[in-house]
């Protein structure tokens, strides 16, 4: 089932990508035109030909596709002139450290944040962190990146763009380099984590306050067991099953929510890149890196799907067959 | 036939005064409403709702400048106070406010403003500005406050070319605020149509209409929007470009929609009364229609209204990265643009002024929608 849905994304980004007017030649000789350069209709049809662009879309797609399954080849990047895969790996090593960062830190925040507003209900850690998540909910997290570099900057009299100092972006790795990056994450991770945990801090505690009055936490409480048990042992188990099932969704919803948040900070990972190619018409990394995605939720869902068998022991019967 | 005697209208009316009264013979609707009424949040919601599509309807005549007036005098002025009481000390019953004149700070030399306490010009009412269309229809030249030429009036102070930010917000509240309605209608009803065959009739169609619903669900949203409005030419009338994004968010947003419908009627579809019709020889649109939609509807509006938010940030995003509204249009996603750069909201902080009144609306979206689903939900006490 999940090949023949990649497959058919693939084809509608690649149209997609074809939409605009243009192409990625005429856009390539706006550009030569603005540095002062300019290129006859001859060698447009020359480039177009040359690229490949002059053939029909399904004609290119099929291509296209071919080298992939058959070379592993996603193409050529025209924006960065060179082959897709080799941009891809210079920026899926920062993507995926921000990305999984930012997942822990939604796991690590959410989860006790949940438990503890649903067991202390209407206290005013509660209604604190309650507005918090809704205002999280509420705020575009571009805009809380600019708030945030603006107070970093008044504070700290650096606004912390990019991932690192300009003096480190070209050092090789050290303890110093690796520190300077942990400082230069708190802003990213929390505006792309926010309205996730927000939304994550919702959940967890709406699912806490419908299992914290069933009838097996009072049998538990009636026998005697202590409430800390009480509450992980029965409630806090059955209220993670949700939250479970959106994991896998939740690291390809990062990815694409980190898009804006990395422009406007300047984070050198798959965002702006993605942006660019898109706007340049720079058609295969622009696919690849939107079948990448897809091939991401595709697989997030087999992923909460193996964690939830194995988490919750109805759902394994289930998958038996009874 | 004749009806009844005892079906007479007369007979009914008389029963009423004791039902009304009683919440045992009240309709859903107003089972709904009375619940309604006490989530305390959702009706101060939409109190604020109302109040922000009031001044949306009525955005010319309550800004006092036009969206294209600009006064390159007052580049990056700070917003104004409005002031009762001058520099001597008196009191004013009638509000004013100071001319800005420009001067040079002396620290830095960048150019700033400051209240010129020699020139006051009063607040009035019904003032004549710009003309405009009254609602579209009528030409007028009355703004309902501003002050007398040549007196400048910027509440929430300018922009990059000396537009005034409060005039511009108000403006591009019709936007801001019509886009995710008209959005998420479209959305409504494509959800309903398609969610509703999906799940009245079954069989392969369904499994058909569930696939392509899988596909456009596990597209990552973001870069699909991008990618479809980049193919928005550009230079196209607004209506035009209005109409293109409108069709972009409502091409992703339907799919929830038809989820819930199809999920409601398929659980509605087999209840005993539907299939009683069913075997009376009902046709199918009078059963969807009289016995299925109203056994869900509400959901379907909670469902709706809990859309609209991320419409709302979804067209700021967009409008923002300059991908959604373009200008000549405003929308509030535009008029963001310019706190893009740091030193802009660093320097001048007025910017993000529209982030504020997002956030409102957003919030009062997501609070009413709250509202709505307590209230439509018969289980909960």
């Amino acid at each position: 089932m999940a090949i023949p849905v990649v497959m058919f994304i693939s084809f509608i980004v690649f149209y997609i990508i074809q939409l605009p007017p243009g192409d990625y030649v005429s856009s390539y000789s706006a550009q030569m035109t603005a540095a002062g350069e300019v290129m006859t209709q001859a060698d447009m049809d020359q480039m177009r030909a040359n690229l490949g662009l002059d053939r029909p879309v399904y004609e290119q797609y099929a291509i296209w596709i071919k080298k992939i399954v058959f070379y592993g080849d996603f193409g050529y990047s025209f924006n960065y002139n060179k082959p897709v895969m080799d941009v891809v790996k210079q920026y899926m090593g920062l993507t995926l450290v921000v990305s999984l960062v930012t997942m822990a830190f939604q796991y690590i925040v959410a989860i006790p944040i949940g438990i503890y507003t649903a067991v202390k209900q209407y206290s005013a850690g509660d209604y604190f962190f309650s507005g918090i998540s809704f205002l999280g909910m509420a705020t575009p997290n571009f805009l809380l990146a600019i708030i945030l570099m603006y107070l970093s900057y008044t504070w700290f009299g650096d606004p912390l763009l990019g991932l690192f100092s300009s003096e480190y972006v070209n050092a090789p790795w050290s303890m110093a380099k690796m520190m300077d990056l942990l400082k230069h994450l708190v802003i990213p991770v929390i505006v792309i984590g926010l309205a996730s945990t927000a939304d994550l801090i919702r959940v967890m505690r709406g699912q806490m306050l419908d299992e914290l009055n069933k009838p097996n936490v009072i049998t538990a409480r009636s026998k005697g067991l202590s409430e800390t048990k009480i509450l992980f042992k029965y409630p806090t188990r059955a209220a993670l099953n949700p939250i479970v099932s959106t994991f896998g969704w939740s690291l390809s919803s990062i990815f694409t929510g980190s898009t804006i948040t990395a422009i406007v900070l300047n984070l050198p990972i798959q965002g702006p890149v993605m942006y660019k190619a898109l706007l340049g018409q720079d058609m295969y990394l622009a696919g690849s890196w939107l079948l990448f995605m897809s091939l991401l939720t595709v697989l997030g869902t087999l992923i909460s799907d193996i964690l939830l068998a194995w988490l919750d022991p109805k759902i394994r019967t289930e998958f038996r067959g009874n | 036939m004749r009806t009844l005697p005892v079906f007479r209208r007369s007979k009914t009316e008389a029963l009423k005064p004791e039902a009304a009264k009683d919440i045992n013979y009240s309709s859903q609707w107003r089972l709904m409403y009375i619940k309604f009424k006490r989530h305390k949040l959702a009706r101060i919601s939409l109190y604020v709702l109302g109040f922000l599509y009031f001044v949306a309807l009525f955005a010319q005549f309550i800004a006092p400048y036009g969206l294209q007036s600009y006064d390159s005098k007052y580049v990056n002025a700070p917003p104004m106070t409005v002031r009762f009481i001058d520099g001597e000390g008196k009191f004013h019953l009638q509000p004013f406010v100071y001319e800005l004149k420009s001067a040079r700070d002396p620290e830095t030399m960048r150019k700033i403003f400051v209240a010129d306490t020699e020139k006051k010009y009063s607040l009035q009412f019904f003032v004549k500005g710009e003309e405009y269309k009254f609602l579209g229809l009528i030409p007028t030249t009355r703004h309902l406050f501003g002050v007398e030429e040549p007196g400048r009036l910027f509440m929430l102070g300018t922009d990059a070319m000396g537009r005034d930010m409060f005039s511009r917000i108000v403006l591009g509240s019709q936007i801001s605020l019509s886009i995710p309605l008209v959005g998420v209608g479209i959305s409504f009803v494509l959800g309903l149509i398609i969610g509703g065959i999906s799940g009245y009739f079954g069989g392969w169609l369904d499994s058909i209409i569930q696939r392509i619903i899988e596909i456009i669900r596990s597209f990552p949203t973001l870069p699909l929007w991008m990618a479809l409005s980049a193919a928005i030419p550009p230079r196209i009338p607004i209506v035009t470009m209005y109409l293109y994004i409108v069709i972009i968010f409502a091409f992703i947003g339907w799919t929830d929609l038809a989820r819930v419908v199809r999920g409601k009627f398929i659980s509605l579809k087999n209840e005993d009364y539907v299939i009683a019709a069913k075997i009376a020889g009902v046709g199918n649109t009078k059963i969807i229609v009289k016995h299925l939609l109203p056994g869900f509807i509400s959901y379907l509006v909670v469902a709706t209204t809990l859309a609209i938010p991320n419409m709302i940030l979804g067209e700021t995003a967009m409008s923002f990265l300059g991908l959604g509204i373009r200008s000549p249009a405003t929308s509030w996603g535009v008029l963001l643009q310019e706190a893009q750069k740091i030193e802009n909201v660093a320097l001048y902080p007025w910017k993000l002024i529209p982030l504020g009144f997002v956030i409102l609306t957003v919030l009062a979206y997501n609070f009413l929608g709250d509202g709505l689903r307590d209230a439509a939900d018969p289980y909960k006490k």
